[in-house]
C-alpha cells in the first residue's frame, strides 16, 4: 500500500464535516465523486487533500454536477469497490434521480448528507428537508446529533450497506453547520482499527470481473418491476436491523460507544415525550433533564437514529408508557401534517398505548430552537397528557415571526 | 499495449466472435446494432461498456435477458458517459491498489448514447468527461431524432425534417433549426481525437475504432445511425440510406486529432446530389414541394460549404 497512516489523538478537535472526512481516510475508499455544496463541500475536500498529502489511496473525481456525481458513484461501485461522496439541499435535490438507481441497482454507496433547507427562498442553513426528501429513495438513512456521532456512523454505514446479505447504499446525516461546522472533542479510532472494523471491500457483481461479465442496470416492466422493488423492499424491513444491531454491538466492543435504532433518554418512566431528529435531540435531552428537576414533569426524548428503514417496532416499544408525544419535525410539511407525526401515527393507529400525539414545526432554514421553546412544548404535553387529548392545535410552528401559525 | 485486431475482410468481420448478441429488440434495419457490432469487434480488448436510456438500451437488456457477452451499465437517460467514467477511476484506484482481478489486462471503457441522450439531455455529463481527461470513448450512435420515445426532434434533427414535435404540416416545413456540430464542440475540448463514423464505411470505423481505443484520454465519435423507422426509409435499404449520405457529404467522415488537426478519412469518387439523399427518406418528403424547393437548393449550398471548410481546415494542417 503506498499511503502512510495518520498518527491521531485518542481525541481530536474536529467539527462534523472534518470528522466524516477521517472516516473516509481511515476506511481508504476507492472513488469519491464529488461536487461542492455549502455546508458539506469539506469533507470531499478533506479526501481531495489526504489524497494529495499520500495518506489515502485512490481517486478523486471532481465532477461538474451532483448529479453527475452520483452517476460517477454508481459507475465506480458497479465496478467493484468502496465508494463514497457528500451533499447538501439543493445538490442533494439533484441527485434525486440517481438515489434511487443506485439503490436499485444495490450499490452499497455511502453518502454523507449534511442536511441544509430546500429553496426557494435560498437558505444555506441547516433543516431536514433534504433527509426527508431522501426518505423513499431506498437507501438507509442514519442520523448523527454530533461530530462525534458522524464520525462513528460512516463506519457502521459502509460496514451494513457493504454487507453482501443487504447491498444497498446508506446516508449518514448531520445537521447543517450545528454539526458540519461545530467543532467538538471526538474520540478517534486509529487507522488500523477503523479498517479493520470495516474490513477489505469485497465485490459482488463487479464490472471489473473481466472473466464473468455483468449486465447493471436492465430494463423490467409489468413482469417483474414489481418483484424487484418488493425484494428491496422486504430486504430492508427483514434484513438490515439484525445487520445494524449487529455492527454496533461490534463498534460498542471496540469503541465502548453505544448506538441504537432509536436512541432512549429517560423514557422509562417518562410521561411526556419528543421525538427528534439531529442536533435537537442534545438540545431536547437537556430541557427534559430541567423539566424533571425544575417542574416535576416526567419528560423523555426518542432520538431516531436510523430514519429509513423506519424502526417501527423499535419505536413501539419505546413508547410504552407515555401518555403524550410531540413529533418535532424540522422541514417544511407543505400542506399536510409533519413526516415524523404522520409514522408516529400510524405506529399509534393499531397500538394498545394511546398517547396523545401533536406535531412541532421547528428550525426551518436554521432558525434556533431554544431551551424555552422545548419548555413550552413539554408544558404543553403534559397538558395533553393530563387531559387525555389535545389540548392545542394538532400542529404548531415553532419560533416563526408573526402571529401565531397552528392548524387543525 | 493491446494487440491490435487484424481485419482482412467483411466476411471475417462480421463473423467475429460476437461480444453483442444478434438476439436483441431492435427494429429490422436498424444501424445501431450494425455499429455497435462494428465497434465490438474492431478490438479483442476487454471492454467495460454503458449505454444511455434509449433505443439500444431497451433493446437489449430486458430482464432476465442481457444482449450483452460484456459488462455493461444503464443508469439513465443523460449519464452513461459518467458510469463508465466512474468505472474507469475505480479500475485505476484498484490498479494501483494492486486488487484487480485480472491484473494483466487492460479493459477499454466505451459510453453508447443516442444524439439526445448526448447533443441534449447529457451534453454536460460528456462535456464533463471530456474535459476531466478520462480513458474512455463515448460513441453517439446518431439518428437525428428521439427514436426510442417515438420520433420528436433533438439538437441534432437537421433542418427540414419532420419530426413529431416540429412535424410538417400546411404551413411549417418542419424542423427550423440546424443541426448542433457535436464534433467540433467535443474537439474544442482539447481532446486527442474525435471523429465522424458511418456504419457503410466499416473498414474507416475499423481504424478509427481502433485508433480510439489506443490513445490515452477521451474520445469522442459521431456515428451516424439511419433510422427506418424515423427516417422512414424500407428496412432492406439501411446501408443504400448510408452510402446516400457519405456520397453526397451530408455525412462527410473526418476525425480532429488532439482538438485541431483534421484529416478528412473518406472521399467519394462520384458526389452525389443532396437531393437524392432527401428524396429517399420520407421525413424530407415534404421538401419537394413547390413552395419548399428552395430549402434544397440551401441544403446543398450548406453541404457544399461544409464541405469546403473541411477541406481548407485540412488543407491549412494546424
Amino acid at each position: 500500500m503506498a499511503f502512510d497512516k495518520m498518527e491521531l489523538n485518542e481525541i481530536e478537535v474536529w467539527d462534523g464535516n472534518f470528522a466524516a472526512a477521517q472516516a473516509l481516510r481511515q476506511v481508504q475508499v476507492d472513488v469519491v465523486s464529488a461536487y461542492p455544496i455549502t455546508p458539506s463541500t469539506p469533507i470531499v475536500e478533506g479526501y481531495a487533500k489526504f489524497l494529495a498529502d499520500g495518506y489515502v489511496e485512490g481517486e478523486f473525481m471532481m465532477v461538474e454536477s451532483e448529479h453527475a456525481a452520483m452517476s460517477g458513484c454508481i459507475g465506480a461501485s458497479a465496478a467493484g469497490g468502496r465508494v463514497a461522496t457528500a451533499t447538501s439541499s439543493q445538490g442533494f435535490a439533484l441527485m434525486v434521480e440517481t438515489l434511487y438507481q443506485a439503490s436499485g441497482m444495490r450499490l452499497p454507496i455511502i453518502l454523507n448528507v449534511v442536511n441544509r433547507a430546500l429553496a426557494a427562498p435560498l437558505n444555506v442553513n441547516g433543516d431536514h428537508s433534504d433527509m426527508y426528501l431522501g426518505r423513499d429513495s431506498g437507501w438507509i438513512q442514519f442520523d448523527s446529533y454530533n461530530p462525534q456521532q458522524a464520525y462513528d456512523l460512516n463506519f457502521i454505514a459502509f460496514k451494513v450497506a457493504e454487507d453482501h446479505e443487504v447491498r444497498l447504499p446508506a446516508m449518514v446525516h448531520q445537521d447543517g453547520f450545528m454539526t458540519s461546522h461545530t467543532a467538538q472533542g471526538v474520540k478517534t479510532l486509529s487507522d488500523d482499527e477503523a479498517y479493520g472494523f470495516v474490513g477489505e471491500f469485497k465485490p459482488m457483481n463487479d464490472m471489473l470481473d473481466l472473466e464473468n461479465p455483468v449486465t447493471h442496470g436492465v430494463q423490467t416492466e409489468e413482469d417483474w418491476h414489481f418483484e424487484h422493488k418488493a425484494r428491496q423492499h422486504h430486504d430492508l424491513m427483514t434484513k438490515v436491523f439484525p445487520k445494524i444491531e449487529e455492527a454496533f454491538d461490534a463498534f460498542e466492543k471496540l469503541t465502548g460507544r453505544k448506538y441504537n435504532i432509536v436512541e432512549e433518554y429517560m423514557t422509562d418512566d417518562a410521561e411526556v415525550a419528543v421525538v427528534a431528529l439531529g442536533t435537537s435531540v442534545e438540545t431536547a435531552v437537556e430541557v427534559a433533564k430541567e423539566m424533571r428537576e425544575q417542574e416535576g414533569i416526567k419528560a423523555g426524548v426518542i432520538g431516531i437514529r436510523v430514519f429509513r428503514p423506519w424502526p417501527f417496532e423499535y419505536i413501539a416499544e419505546a413508547i410504552k408508557g407515555i401518555k403524550a408525544l410531540g413529533a418535532l419535525d424540522r422541514s417544511s410539511p407543505n400542506g399536510a401534517m409533519g413526516a415524523l407525526y404522520n409514522e408516529l401515527a400510524g405506529i399509534l393507529v393499531n397500538s394498545d398505548e394511546k398517547a396523545v400525539l401533536t406535531n412541532y414545526i421547528y428550525g426551518l432554514g436554521g432558525r434556533d430552537l431554544t431551551k424555552a421553546h422545548l419548555k413550552e412544548i413539554f408544558k404543553e404535553l403534559k397538558a395533553n397528557a393530563d387531559a387525555g387529548k389535545p389540548t392545542t392545535e394538532l400542529q404548531q410552528f415553532i419560533g416563526v415571526r408573526g402571529p401565531k401559525l397552528a392548524y387543525l | 499495449m493491446s494487440e491490435m485486431k487484424k481485419i482482412k475482410n467483411l466476411k471475417e468481420f462480421s463473423t467475429s466472435a460476437d461480444r453483442f448478441e444478434g438476439a436483441n429488440l431492435l427494429c429490422p434495419g436498424c444501424a445501431h446494432s450494425i455499429i455497435v457490432r462494428e465497434v465490438l469487434n474492431a478490438t479483442n480488448d476487454d471492454l467495460i461498456l454503458s449505454a444511455s436510456t434509449g433505443c439500444l438500451e431497451v433493446c437489449t437488456a430486458v430482464y432476465p435477458y442481457t444482449s450483452w457477452d460484456a459488462s455493461w451499465i444503464h443508469i439513465g437517460f443523460e449519464n452513461g458517459s459518467t458510469a463508465v467514467a466512474g468505472a474507469e477511476a475505480m479500475h485505476k484506484a484498484l490498479k494501483r491498489k494492486g486488487r484487480l482481478k485480472q491484473p494483466d489486462k487492460e479493459p477499454k471503457f466505451v459510453s453508447f448514447a443516442g444524439d439526445g441522450a448526448s447533443y441534449d439531455i447529457g451534453f454536460q455529463w460528456i462535456s464533463g468527461c471530456m474535459e476531466r481527461g478520462h480513458n474512455m470513448m463515448h460513441v453517439v450512435l446518431d439518428n437525428e431524432v428521439y427514436a426510442n420515445t417515438g420520433g420528436q426532434r433533438s439538437s441534432a434533427t437537421p433542418i427540414g425534417a419532420s419530426a413529431t414535435t416540429s412535424p410538417a404540416g400546411r404551413v411549417s416545413y418542419g424542423e427550423k433549426k440546424n443541426k448542433k456540430d457535436m464534433v467540433a464542440i467535443m474537439a474544442a475540448h482539447g481532446i486527442p481525437y474525435s471523429a465522424q463514423v458511418a456504419p457503410n464505411k466499416w473498414k474507416d470505423m475499423v481504424k478509427k475504432i481502433q485508433h480510439g481505443l489506443e490513445v490515452e484520454g477521451p474520445v469522442f465519435i459521431n456515428a451516424m445511425s439511419p433510422c427506418t423507422t424515423e427516417w422512414k426509409f424500407d428496412p432492406k435499404d439501411t446501408m443504400m440510406i448510408s452510402d446516400l449520405a457519405t456520397d453526397s457529404l451530408v455525412f462527410p467522415l473526418y476525425e480532429i486529432i488532439d482538438g485541431h488537426k483534421l484529416n478528412i478519412t473518406y472521399r467519394p469518387k462520384n458526389v452525389i446530389p443532396v437531393e437524392e439523399y432527401l428524396a429517399a427518406q420520407g421525413r424530407f418528403k415534404h421538401l419537394f414541394k413547390d413552395e419548399y424547393k428552395h430549402l434544397i437548393k440551401e441544403w446543398q449550398e450548406r453541404v457544399d460549404k461544409n464541405w469546403e471548410m473541411l477541406q481548407r481546415r485540412e488543407e491549412a494542417g494546424v
